[in-house]
């Protein structure tokens, strides 16, 4: 069931190519269709996944007998809750780019292609079919960015392009190695992440090999200082790109990190633990700390984006059960929140009033002139710093109490980000939307008003806000789906350690 | 021996030399007068037809004979081979036939079937002297159609410049081969291998090795015998300078792989990290990390399309070079992968070229612009082509550095060649940008004003949409190539 995600949304492409070239409206209404479809598949697929703690295989054929690749699509827990959060993104990702009328048809296909791939990524269980799918997700990126973007886009989707190539190389070498070397132990080629994960890899192997691999897909997570990619990226994209960059591209990275490097090289991620946590926290104070200086006011949300991935990293470093689960449900939670101030940014005053810098914002006083704007980015704000109620409550403090029992330390440390988080949104909040200084020209707005906020963005906005409500409220529809996956026989070796 | 077994053996080249005499015969007699484009479709029309009726033959009869001590042998994977290259030039004809280049139309045909009987010959030989002359009517077919284009001078350049390297190169190998020859009193490269076998790594066979080297360096330009290229690329028609990236590498690797694999067998030496041991793979290991390198970086700064298609035709050279040096059975059939799917991408990337040419004037990127929009058929095939040469999954491209670079790291025990794979692996990464470039400039620059939609001739299309299907085929379902090689 759940293999229909990734098929429904590459029909939906086909379709796309083959609709009347300037038929913005057919392009827009297929991409929606496609997007529900899709969104509906995921959430009637993962209700039914009756055991979501064992690897439940959708499919398995043979694929290139050769080299030992199987075409094997597989869930878990995991992959449940990451499927769902595509759907949601891609839904409301289209009902914010529904004001698209440069190339529509082309711009949707790109974006549904690159939904496609993420759906792939996140259900593969074969370490090649997950990487060809990991990869097909960066021309659409690139593209989408280049092409329908605004500020510098062509430099950020360039540095977007080459930093998750870069990354999926290294990927290429450390997965090419242990192909070799899984072939020694196990006596026949095997790509199988289930088997793999089972296979001793010598130690000194794993030493330098498992922060190859790691590093690979934690470019792609953000992870300081390899982040630079992410700002300039976000604030190049059109708003449906920002929010699926930061909403599941941003996500992907981190579950190739569990998934993959993690699963994989057990002995590797305990030798280099603490590193890996270091940067994390690094993460989490620059991006906090530079995003309280930003003039842009997407650059904040950027930097914020690499701050709160932090905490996944982070919580994926403390190797044990509870931050395990904090992070998973913080990539959940992140994709949620940060693809709403995406939303909120880009598209409802972004498009509105041209401009982003806060100089200018000041003068206009946004909050008044489109005040659904001003109390979805509050709420959102609220939710981005991580006050109870909202998923990102539950998934920092779990993170946080993952990371308390290995580094007490650090943990302090990451305490300044959060009060930082909450400096840097009260303060975007405070300039973007209800800032006291007057308008030099008082009736200039009256001129022109801005055009009031859509339905299409009324619904979106409306379904991420009630998505983080629901998961803060009751963490527990989830917690359900990533508690006994870390409890399984898969990751037995990886939390409990010591075997080798 | 009789005559008779002979012609069966030579079957298929006998089957393309009739096609020759009958395309000439045809132009010059029947097709006299009459226009280039008719000259051109009939004349393709029959050289395809010659050419899939061998290849049918090629890949039906399951012959395995070794005649004169190896001068002509059949087998299955040889017969395999001749089926790839007679697909190739079927390819390159078909995206010739909308040619505006010459009006020498039988003549030019007639070439291009000539090269592939050189290069077919090529592949089925065991013998030093065949191998040279099998590689002499290929090249000198070669350095002719690279001057086909007479209104344009930098074709007769292109031709002069390839000319003179490719006989200097023929004189080494020459040179080469005759030291084998005194070392070991044969020509068979079996014989050969006996022959060496044991005597060490004195310095005559040293010295052949290096100029044998040096010989097929040319031949597959890899650095530093790469000047020719860029401008044999730039300069020959096309059609041309596809058929020299096509056709002629795969024959080249195969024999050349053959050659070291066989004739220098037992002295390989080790091109391991740390365990250098001297002998024929570390040679070819530093010709393929300069290759990989200096392809790539130069590929960069490229503004000409074709030019551009030559630094990246040298870089993968270096790949490929890393499958005849990792020496065991996997690699050899990896690295027959590679060439082949990448012939077929790069007959595809200059049929767009070529398109894009005859409509706007040149091969700059910046012609490129807006191509989604002028051409989109034509403009999806380009991002297919370059993608997959780029080792984007799930195109051939990227199955083939999967297969390449596994075998490679699985040839040495403890990873040996890791450090060339590695090498080969950042350099992958840095080609992705300046195929970004071209793609850049057809999908994200505008056209210029008023720039009218592109017609794309419907054989040219038709070729090119197939060879993208195959593209894509080949990287999703592998085995369909990998079961024959």
């Amino acid at each position: 069931m759940l293999a229909w995600t990734i098929y429904i949304t590459f029909i939906g492409v086909l379709v796309l190519m083959l609709l009347p070239r300037d038929n913005a409206r057919a392009a827009r209404i297929v991409a929606l269709l496609t997007a529900v479809l899709g969104c509906a598949v995921a959430f009637v697929g993962a209700i039914q996944q009756t055991n979501p703690g064992e690897v439940t295989t959708i499919v398995k054929a043979d694929w290139i007998p050769a080299i030992g690749a199987k075409y094997f699509l597989a869930a878990d827990g995991i992959s449940l809750v990451l499927v769902v959060l595509t759907g949601l993104a891609a839904v409301t990702g289209i009902l914010f780019s529904w004001n698209i009328e440069k190339r529509t048809k082309e711009f949707f296909a790109f974006y549904l292609a690159l939904i496609g791939g993420v759906y792939g990524v996140f259900l593969s269980f074969d370490v090649l079919l997950l990487f060809v799918f990991y990869e097909l997700t960066i021309i659409p990126k690139y593209f989408l960015i280049a092409r329908w973007g605004s500020t510098r886009k062509e430099y950020g989707a360039m540095k977007l392009a080459l930093y998750s190539f870069v990354g999926s190389h290294l990927v290429l070498i450390g997965m090419i190695a242990a192909w070799v070397v899984a072939k020694g132990q196990l006596g026949h080629a095997s790509l199988n992440l289930v088997e793999l994960s089972q296979v001793a890899f010598p130690i000194a192997f794993q030493h330098w090999v498992f922060p190859l691999v790691f590093l690979g897909f934690a470019i792609l997570a953000g992870l300081w200082p390899f982040h630079t990619w992410a700002p300039t990226g976000h604030v190049a994209a059109p708003t449906a790109g920002s929010m699926l960059l930061a909403g599941v591209v941003m996500k992907l990275g981190a579950y190739g990190c569990l998934r993959v490097a993690m699963l994989m090289f057990p002995e590797g991620v305990r030798m280099w633990q603490g590193e890996i946590a270091c940067l994390a926290v690094g993460g989490i104070v620059y991006g906090a700390g530079v995003a309280l200086v930003q003039k842009d006011f997407k650059f904040v949300i950027g930097y914020s984006s690499v701050s709160h991935m932090g905490f996944v990293l982070l919580g994926l470093a403390t190797l044990n059960t509870i931050g395990l689960d904090g992070a998973v449900l913080q990539m959940f939670s992140h994709g949620i929140i940060a693809g709403l101030l995406f939303g909120v940014v880009g598209r409802m005053v972004y498009d509105r009033t041209h401009t982003r810098d806060f100089n200018d914002l000041e003068k206009m006083n946004v909050g008044k002139l489109l005040p659904f704007a001003g109390i979805t980015f509050v709420i959102a704000g609220i939710a981005s710093m991580g006050l109870p109620g909202f998923s990102g409550f539950v998934a920092e403090l779990q993170v946080l109490m993952g990371a308390w029992a290995v580094f007490p330390k650090l943990t302090i440390l990451s305490g300044i980000g959060i009060v930082v988080g909450v400096a840097y949104t009260l303060r975007a909040v405070q300039k973007g939307f209800y800032s006291d200084v007057p308008a030099e020209a008082p009736h200039h707005h009256h001129e022109h008003p801005l055009e009031p906020i859509s339905l299409p963005e009324k619904v979106g906005a409306v379904m991420l806000i009630g998505a983080s409500l629901v998961v803060g409220l009751f963490p527990g529809l989830l917690m359900n789906w990533i508690e006994p996956c870390f409890k399984s026989s898969l990751f037995k070796r990886l939390l409990e350690g010591g075997s080798l | 021996m009789n005559y008779l077994q002979l012609l069966q053996l030579a079957a298929p080249e006998t089957i393309v030399t009739v096609t020759v005499l009958a395309v000439l015969g045809l132009d010059l007699t029947v097709l006299r007068g009459k226009s280039i484009a008719a000259r051109f479709h009939a004349g393709v029309f029959l050289s395809v037809l010659g050419c899939a009726s061998a290849a049918l033959l090629a890949f039906t009869r399951h012959q395995d004979a070794n005649l004169l001590n190896g001068i002509l042998i059949a087998n299955p994977t040889v017969d395999f081979i001749k089926v790839a290259l007679l697909v190739l030039t079927i390819f390159t004809l078909l995206i010739s036939t909308s040619g505006k280049f010459t009006d020498h139309v039988g003549e030019y045909l007639s070439l291009v079937l000539l090269a592939t009987i050189g290069l077919m010959f090529l592949v089925s030989t065991e013998d030093l002297l065949m191998i040279f002359i099998a590689l002499e009517l290929a090249s000198l077919s070669l350095y002719i159609l690279t001057a086909f284009n007479k209104h344009n001078s930098k074709s007769s350049e292109a031709a002069l410049k390839y000319f003179l390297f490719g006989g200097m190169s023929a004189a080494f190998l020459l040179f080469g081969f005759s030291l084998l020859y005194g070392i070991s009193g044969s020509t068979n490269l079996r014989e050969i291998a006996t022959g060496i076998a044991g005597r060490g790594l004195d310095p005559l066979l040293l010295v052949a090795i290096v100029t044998t080297v040096i010989g097929f360096g040319f031949k597959v330009a890899a650095v530093p015998f790469h000047l020719w290229a860029p401008d044999a690329y730039e300069g020959a028609p096309t059609p041309s300078a596809a058929f020299i990236a096509a056709g002629s590498k795969v024959a080249s690797f195969f024999i050349l792989a053959k050659i070291f694999t066989l004739g220098f067998a037992g002295a390989q030496g080790s091109a391991v990290w740390h365990g250098y041991l001297s002998g024929w793979t570390p040679t070819v290991a530093v010709v393929a990390a300069l290759s990989m390198v200096l392809g790539n970086l130069t590929a960069i700064v490229q503004s000409s399309v074709k030019r551009l298609l030559a630094y990246s035709a040298i870089a993968h050279a270096g790949y490929m070079l890393l499958g005849v040096l990792s020496n065991t059975p996997l690699s050899a059939s990896a690295m027959m992968f590679y060439v082949i799917t990448y012939a077929l991408t790069v007959i595809g990337a200059f049929g767009v070229v070529a398109v894009v040419e005859d409509a706007t004037g040149s091969d700059a990127i910046a012609n490129f612009n807006g191509l989604s929009r002028r051409a989109p058929g034509l403009s999806l095939c380009l991002l297919i082509f370059l993608l997959s040469l780029g080792g984007i999954p799930p195109l051939a491209g990227f199955i083939g550095k999967f297969f390449l670079f596994s075998a490679a790291v699985g040839a040495e025990n403890h990873l040996g060649l890791l450090w060339l794979v590695i090498l080969a692996i950042a350099m992958s990464a840095v080609s992705f940008y300046y195929y970004l470039r071209v793609l850049k400039a057809a999908y994200v620059q505008d056209a210029p004003e008023n720039a009218p939609a592109i017609q794309v001739p419907l054989v040219t299309m038709f070729t090119l949409v197939l060879l993208a299907l195959l593209v894509i085929l080949l990287g999703c379902a592998p085995g369909l190539l990998t079961q024959y090689l």
